[in-house]
């Protein structure tokens, strides 16, 4: 492992403490008061500046300094986690986010605004509780006499890197000691950091790790003792104080300890000074010989540079946690209630899904030759395969699971956004969410976040009215944004409420027959003005803003929804807000689709496009011009598009009353009838890939495999919709027209 | 001695053999994943005339190529004894049509002759070698010669 994967887990140890983090703010500002929350969002950000400090990552230390040792205070109830304190705390997590990404992708950040923050910051711990600031300063010097004026003390922020310069000059004599503990030690259950810790109890201390005698890997004894330590003390207390600690461990280890005339000085070169913290290590390492293991693995390929960052990393903690109250209980609660987790690489599970769908179609063909020549359907090998087909099914179930996410990390992505465009544009706007533990496939989750963002801009912009406006109307001045998901009957339904002023109708039909989209004497319901906002080139904004209504605006949430195979609507009463509600498949791994047969050929048509079926009748078809025709439909007449000439299947149309029309929606929003020859059915299937092997091939979306093993293509019907309209699907397909 | 002939390493090396029509030609063994029987594929529309349609290759979809119609002789007219070549180019695989897989040679770099002056751009362009064997002539193909990184999207745009 070189260090650019250790980096790489690094950072996404990152998105992970910054969730965490987010999300106990976000209890926090809810009025949860639990100390575990408070715990929970301390040791995120405590995290990330271990780590960040392994790696030098200087910026994201500093930040992530600051921010924990505000933090800190409300950690030990010196500061009362208010709203106004959770503000900043929110925006500081942002820039922590920004510092993190910043620190992985290279580029800046706003350096404005993280030192504003930093400031805020520090005032709210410095400005509440001074004293707290002293023990930060002044780590572990418990004994040492305290300043005479505590309010007069100047906040330092203090990091640990430069940990063996600064030593404050302490006050008594300075001894060193030399630790070795024998086999014997860890054997009675003793605990070189926990001796070490009591140590650092008696004054200012400095203790480095000799790791000399660490040998490589393979002769690792896991057992044994390597390591010993060289301890330099500043303390008033005496030898035989300093005896005492090793008092029940002191017949199992070399142990000398002398006075020292000077000042410690790190001339012995074998040594890597570590700044230690010793209360977390006990938390963090179970026993010492587990850290022998782990720092030997790093050994074995690292250079001891790299060994002291990494040692320096696992153990950086400020000393400060030491007098906060322990946390160590309630750490292992949460550990034990994290759940059993294994990173895996996307690319592998993706590999096992196409291998089960393999399954299953091999499954299917193999049941199919077998009911061909064993009609009676009763043999072992039909009762068999049943079994196999059941064992199968579960399978694909449980691998499709394995996809699945819960959308929590995009709500939390939107709590941000929030918050940031409610600032920009001086509104109070509370994000509620709820089905955040609701799963659905990655690539959904992935795709969904960037709709989502444009509609919560839309609902914070153009939804929520302004505090005054608010408290004219008679409601709370500061707005709610509702996000919920929920599973509904194999889909997933996102919901977006707000509790704003709804959809201003007037304006809406008004910007409507300005665009040219209806037409002014047009009778339209309610609803339809309402989903006039999803019409193309359509925006409501009268002013441009930064936050919304670029020109593009609904349509193209609503054109990536429906790429995702998924829909959306709106409902909306004046004055109590709109309700947006879109509804998305579960995977895009596999689709409902119908299959069905032009000129000879299999295709699929996703089921989400298709608004219904009909069997034309002669009598309903018309001639319109030279080649168009037109098939009424209760009274409305929709172009007819024949699907195998489109696609070039066949040199002339086919006649429409020989076939089927499959009634279609496209992104356009206008209907055609698709003409096919034969509907065969409607069924699942899994999506596969044209481009891995060939290209993309114009009116076709995908490629599948059907339960006898064949390919078969899925329509574009975007594609196809766009061709009849008169834009050519490729220029061969105007050639073939002309000539 | 030609550029491609010179770069060959000079350790024996395998050759698949397969006939076209009466012409025999070779590609590197190593970029054969497996050989398999011809099956009818699904048609594509807008598809150049070498391109077959596509095929189910374990779960993926695999492009058939006429390698007769890809080398500028006649379409092939597929039966069950045509055999297709599943084939490893750049990063995609291809499934070539030929009428028989009929040899698999061993070769080293004496057993190459270059490919003579001859007036044809295309046969220039996919032949790196012409092999002597047994009184037959067999026909080298590169493979990345006769399908380029951007071949596939090529021929979609300009087909």
């Amino acid at each position: 492992m070189d260090m650019n994967e250790i980096k790489e887990i690094f950072f996404q140890e990152c998105e992970e403490q910054l969730a965490e983090l987010e999300s106990g703010l976000l209890k926090l500002n809810d009025g949860d008061r639990d100390p575990e929350t408070v715990n929970a969002v301390f040791r995120a950000v405590h995290s990330i500046k271990g780590g960040a400090g392994a790696f030098g990552l200087d910026d994201l230390v500093g930040f992530a300094h600051v921010f924990e040792t505000t933090l800190d205070c409300v950690r030990s109830n010196k500061l009362e986690p208010n709203q106004d304190v959770l503000k900043v705390m929110l925006k500081s997590a942002d820039v922590l986010a920004d510092l993190v990404t910043a620190s992985r992708d290279g580029g800046g950040v706003d350096e404005a605004r993280s030192r504003g923050l930093v400031k805020e910051l520090e005032a709210l711990a410095h400005g509440e509780m001074p004293s707290a600031h002293a023990e930060v300063a002044k780590p572990a010097k418990a004994e040492a006499p305290k300043p005479s004026d505590d309010s007069g003390f100047q906040p330092i922020p203090f990091t640990f890197d430069g940990f063996d310069d600064d030593v404050p000059a302490a006050k008594g004599s300075v001894y060193e000691i030399g630790f070795k503990p024998r086999h014997d030690l860890y054997a009675k259950g003793n605990e070189a950091a926990l001796l070490l810790r009591d140590l650092s109890k008696l004054g200012e201390m400095s203790v480095g790790c000799d790791m000399e005698q660490l040998p490589t890997l393979d002769k690792l004894d896991p057992e044994a003792s390597y390591f010993s330590w060289k301890i330099s003390l500043t303390t008033e207390k005496t030898e035989a104080d300093i005896r005492s600690v090793f008092e029940f461990a002191e017949w199992d280890c070399d142990l000398d300890v002398k006075l020292a005339a000077a000042k410690p000085s790190d001339e012995e070169l074998p040594m890597v000074p570590v700044p230690f913290d010793l209360s977390s290590l006990d938390d963090e390492l179970g026993s010492d010989t587990k850290a022998a293991d782990e720092a030997a693995a790093v050994v074995a390929t690292e250079a001891a540079a790299n060994v002291s960052k990494m040692a320096a990393a696992a153990a950086r903690v400020e000393k400060k946690e030491a007098a906060a109250p322990a946390p160590a209980p309630a750490q292992a609660a949460a550990t034990a209630a994290a759940g059993q987790t294994i990173r895996v690489d996307l690319d592998r599970v993706d590999r096992l899904i196409n291998l089960v769908g393999e399954l299953v179609i091999n499954q299917a063909m193999l049941s199919q030759s077998v009911i061909e020549n064993d009609a009676s359907g009763t043999s072992a090998v039909n009762m068999g395969l049943e079994e196999l087909q059941q064992l199968t099914r579960e399978i694909q179930d449980s691998v499709m699971a394995i996809r699945a996410q819960p959308v929590k990390p995009v709500f939390q992505r939107m709590s941000r956004i929030v918050r940031e465009v409610a600032d920009m544009v001086g509104k109070q706007i509370r994000l509620v969410t709820e089905g955040e533990n609701t799963e659905v496939d990655k690539t959904v989750i992935d795709k969904i976040a960037e709709p989502l963002t444009h509609m919560i801009r839309n609902a914070v912009d153009h939804g929520i009215e302004s505090p005054e406006k608010r408290e004219a109307a008679g409601k709370d001045p500061e707005g709610t944004i509702k996000l919920s998901a929920k599973h509904r009957s194999g889909r997933i339904l996102i919901e977006l409420i707000d509790d704003g002023g709804g959809i201003n109708r007037e304006r809406v039909k008004q910007k409507a027959i300005d665009n040219d989209l209806i037409s002014p004497d047009a009778n339209l319901s309610d609803e339809e003005i309402d989903n006039l906002i999803f019409a193309p080139g359509f925006s409501t904004a009268d002013t441009i803003s930064d936050i919304s209504g670029r020109g593009v605006g609904m349509d193209v949430v609503k054109r990536s929804i429906q790429a995702l195979g998924g829909r959306i609507s709106i409902s909306s009463r004046p004055g109590l807000g709109s309700t947006f509600t879109m509804s998305l498949p579960l995977t895009l791994a596999v689709l409902d689709g119908m299959v069905v047969t032009v000129a000879g050929q299999t295709l699929v048509v996703p089921l989400t496009a298709i608004v219904e079926t009909l069997q034309p009748e002669a009598s309903a078809i018309h001639s319109f011009g030279a080649t168009q025709r037109l098939i009424s439909i209760r009274n409305s007449f929709c172009p007819l598009v024949d699907v195998g000439r489109i696609l070039n299947f066949r040199a002339t149309q086919a006649n429409p009353v020989e076939g089927v029309a499959l009634l279609v929606e496209s992104e356009g929003g206008g209907q055609r009838a698709l003409m096919v020859d034969a509907i065969q059915g409607q069924r699942q299937v899994v999506i596969k890939s044209l481009e891995a092997n060939y290209t993309h091939v114009p009116g076709i979306a995908a490629a599948t495999i059907l339960g006898d093993g064949r390919v078969a293509l899925i329509l574009d019907v975007d594609a196809v919709v766009a061709a009849s309209r008169g834009q050519s699907l490729s220029p061969e397909m105007s050639l073939a027209a002309t000539g | 001695m030609s550029y491609a002939v010179k770069n060959l390493t000079q350790a024996s090396r395998e050759l698949i053999a397969f006939r076209i029509g009466d012409q025999e030609f070779s590609v590197n063994i190593m970029s054969v994943r497996e050989i398999r029987g011809w099956t009818p594929a699904m048609q594509l529309p807008h598809a150049p005339a070498d391109v077959r349609g596509v095929i189910n290759l374990r779960g993926a979809v695999l492009p058939i190529v006429d390698l007769s119609a890809r080398l500028g002789m006649k379409d092939a007219e597929p039966t069950a004894r045509h055999v297709i070549i599943v084939a490893q180019v750049g990063k995609r695989i291809v499934g070539l049509l030929v009428e028989a897989v009929s040899d698999i040679l061993t070769i080293t770099e004496e057993n190459i002759q270059p490919v003579p002056e001859i007036s044809s751009d295309l046969a220039k362009q996919y032949a790196k070698g012409i092999l002597a064997f047994d009184k037959r002539m067999i026909c080298m193909i590169e493979l990345d010669h006769l399908f380029p990184e951007t071949y596939l999207e090529k021929e979609s745009e300009a087909a």
